[in-house]
């Protein structure tokens, strides 16, 4: 489908205009929603993701496509949510307590709206207590976490253990500049992302 | 005392302080508290980190004021207070060091997206520097430094908000850089090449980097600048990625590393050689060693 190819150039390109009028005008030609979602937005975002992950673009180019991507997306959610076609799962994504820096944690979540994830995100400074409450109540299979501070990751742990204490099978997922893999093993969550797209790759595997 | 860009023009290697953070969280601030609020309750312990430099060797000493600009003050609501939080944290320093060294008013990043990749206006973020320097300045501070930017765009708006409201007051400024398979570039994609054209064009009297990088990956950046700006060149290190073991944090860069490296950074032309997260009055007790060894003492 030449318009959807169109939409994944334009969402590449961060014009967020024309990915608006575009998806109005597919919509319009009766396609199938989830196929404009997965051929075009998914697509488009795939491939900026990789190009992050190879440092071929940086962050604005990401925001960018981002807000393209939206354009479309919100065009797509009530079609999609009125056919009953629900996403890749529901994750539920914040910033520890005591920790405001969310540039990190927004561009995981772009890259799983874009990979096809519903994500409910709880912003930053979110209490340990407030993701897994949410988590459950929204049925949701994973908690993604993120902390700039070394002084707030440890923060991550308590997460940890109110899931575990639930024996719930929640999955936890940490990242952040300060920690790492062996930090993720320390604290006993089910895996370390490195960078947004390796949180993409990490997620589709857990769930 | 003789204005730092003099100083640093005869030839002379300044040392600079170590990490701030790790020092405050030493003292009790908790985790989420905004660590300016320490201007406001506990001054005291501003005065035991700028001895604790100053006894190490240090010749620059910091402010408490990295977050203290009105737009990141305001995640806290402290934004009123940003006069206060200013103005104390430049007189305790000063109080400890009087002449013995040079009060560097530390000024960070606004936590804002600049438009069109967020919300935030470049007029919200200049004004907002803008009210910083004005108290920074009238506290009587020696230089300001402009650090842990990743933004050149951003960067730029603080350098020329503290050379609008004082033109003579010497500005250092830094960038923050990852290492790619391309080259070192700032998560917003800023290279050094055009860092360094874009701090100085702006107006900036001292650029560099700091933060994100262990003292190796430094002496390479260190090189580059080198090779591309006449400017002074400061360079504050982490020391290495932080690690848990056994529920602590520590760092993996060694204060013996450092001396080690040291030498490293002051033939790569560096002139101000400092520490950024991870590093303490040890580790600046040894590159002041390593300093005074290598091109002799003052």
């Amino acid at each position: 489908m030449e318009i959807l190819n169109q939409i994944s150039e334009y969402l590449q390109q961060g014009d967020d205009d024309k990915v608006f009028a575009l998806t109005k005008e597919a919509i319009e030609q009766d396609l199938n929603p989830k196929v404009i979602l997965d051929n075009s937005l998914i697509a488009g975002m795939n491939i900026i993701g990789e190009k992050f992950k190879k440092h071929e673009i940086f962050l604005p180019d990401v925001l960018m496509s981002a807000k393209a991507m939206y354009a479309g997306l919100d065009q797509l959610k009530p079609l999609l949510a009125s056919k009953g076609i629900s996403g890749l799962g529901k994750v539920v994504i914040g910033t520890v307590q005591g920790d405001l820096h969310d540039i990190g944690k927004n561009l995981v979540g772009i890259m799983l709206k874009g990979a096809g994830f519903d994500v409910i995100d709880l912003g930053k400074d979110v209490p340990p207590e407030k993701f897994v409450e949410t988590a459950k109540r929204e049925n949701a299979k994973l908690i993604g976490m993120s902390a700039l501070l070394t002084t707030t990751m440890t923060n991550m742990k308590k997460v940890v253990d109110l899931v575990r204490k639930d024996n719930s099978d929640i999955k936890v997922i940490i990242g952040g500049a300060p920690v790492s893999k062996e930090f993720a093993d320390e604290i006993g969550a089910d895996a370390y992302a490195y960078d947004a797209g390796n949180a993409v790759e990490c997620v589709k595997e857990l769930i | 005392m003789i204005n730092i860009l003099k100083r640093i023009k005869s030839n002379k290697i300044l040392v600079a302080d170590g990490a701030m953070g790790t020092m405050l969280f030493a003292r009790g601030l908790k985790p989420g508290e905004p660590p300016e609020s320490i201007n406001l309750k506990k001054t005291e312990i501003l005065e035991e980190i700028a001895q604790a430099y100053l006894d190490a060797g240090a010749k620059i000493i910091q402010t408490n004021t990295f977050g203290a600009s009105p737009l990141k003050l305001s995640d806290y609501g402290l934004q009123y207070k940003t006069e206060e939080i200013n103005r104390i944290a430049v007189e305790r320093v000063r109080k400890v060091i009087e002449n013995k060294a040079y009060v560097s008013g530390s000024v960070g990043p606004s936590g804002k997206l600049l438009k069109p990749f967020g919300d935030t206006e470049p007029e919200d973020i200049y004004l907002s520097f803008k009210r910083q320097m004005k108290a920074l300045i009238n506290a009587s501070v020696d230089l300001i430094c402009i650090e842990t930017m990743t933004d050149l765009n951003e960067a730029t708006l603080a350098i020329k908000a503290a050379k609008s409201f004082s033109p003579e007051i010497p500005v250092m400024a830094t960038m923050t850089f990852d290492e790619t398979p391309r080259g070192f570039y700032t998560i917003m994609g800023v290279s050094i090449e055009d860092a360094i054209v874009g701090l100085q064009k702006a107006g900036a009297d001292i650029i560099g980097s700091n933060c994100g990088n262990g003292i190796e990956n430094m002496i390479k950046i260190a090189h580059e600048f080198n090779k591309l700006t006449i400017l002074p060149i400061i360079i504050q290190s982490n020391a290495g990625i932080p690690e848990m073991k056994d529920g602590k944090l520590f760092y993996s860069e060694t204060p013996e590393f450092f001396a080690e490296k040291t030498k490293e950074l002051i033939d790569a032309g560096v002139s101000i050689i400092g520490g950024c997260c991870g590093t303490t009055p040890d580790y600046i007790r040894t590159i002041r060693k390593v300093v005074d060894n290598y091109i002799g003492k003052e």
